[in-house]
């Protein structure tokens, strides 16, 4: 499944899209605190979490996530926004506590 | 490439939301320069969490890289209150981060082991009440 495609399903609000929206999502990755983030969460995966700041979003450039989803109404601040914008990373968002949102992207990736 | 191309930021002090930006920098330079994306995933994880180290602990500082086609060397120098016990500082887990930041989500104590983890060669000098230089190599 393709972040689009992801988007397509209209599981999650979409806060910002993304430039590289046809690439594969392989993983699903979860975790609030950026360095575990960054050394752990998989190249191309779904990172959920709910730190919607601007270190999130340089988090999710530099380790390649294919985009990020801000669970359980987490805010997403202006700062990250427009940062996101400039990178180009897919921001989604959902009213859903973490787990909830990581399983139904799991369960879309393994249909 | 055939000479050495040398890159140098200074980082800013307690800027939070411009941290990260030399970090996004080189990435995308070294995307420009064809480096394989294993090499560039590695550099950006270890030059972020160095980069962010100076503006958390150590009041900013400045980095420089340089990138030959064999290695991504990367020095990332401040003046700031040194690293008293650099053993404890390498595990995993150990933080001195004050609470404003932990709030942000920094603070799981993981970032040098980060960059331990995605680099050939890293090495730690540092004096207390002078400051921290910190060198990292990744081979490509
Ligand atoms: N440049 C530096 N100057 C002074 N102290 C430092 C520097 N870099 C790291 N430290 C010390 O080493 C500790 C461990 O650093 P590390 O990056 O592993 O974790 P952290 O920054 O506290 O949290 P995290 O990186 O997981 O968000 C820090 O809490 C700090 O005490
Ligand atoms: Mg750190």
């Amino acid at each position: 499944m393709t972040v689009r495609e992801l988007t397509e399903k209209q599981l999650f609000h979409v806060v910002n899209m993304g430039n590289d929206t046809d690439r594969e999502i392989t993983k699903v990755f979860c975790c609030d605190l950026l360095s575990i983030a960054m050394g752990k969460a998989p190249a191309d995966s779904a990172w959920v979490t709910v730190m919607g700041n601007v270190n999130t979003i340089a988090v999710a450039t530099l380790a390649d996530a294919a985009c990020v989803v801000i669970a359980e109404g987490a805010a997403v601040d202006e700062v990250a926004r427009i940062r996101a914008k400039e990178q180009g990373v897919t921001v989604l968002a959902t009213q859903e506590p973490i787990f909830d949102a990581a399983l139904r992207i799991h369960q879309e990736l393994n249909g | 490439m055939e000479e050495a191309i040398r890159l140098t930021y200074d980082v800013s002090p307690e800027d939070f939301t411009r941290a990260g930006e030399a970090s996004s920098d080189v990435k995308g330079k070294l995307k420009r320069l064809g480096v394989p994306p294993d090499a560039i995933r590695k550099v950006s994880i270890a030059m972020y969490e160095g980069e962010i180290n100076m503006v958390i602990h150590a009041n900013g500082g400045r980095i420089t890289v340089e990138i030959t086609p064999q290695q991504i060397r990367m020095v990332l120098a401040d003046q700031g209150p040194g690293i008293p016990d650099i053993e404890q500082a390498m595990q995993a887990g150990w933080s001195t981060a004050p609470d404003e930041v932990r709030n942000l989500g920094f603070g799981a104590g993981m970032g040098l082991p980060n960059m331990k983890k995605y680099t050939d060669e890293m090495k730690i000098d540092t004096v207390l009440g002078v400051g921290t230089t910190i060198t990292m190599t990744v081979n490509i």
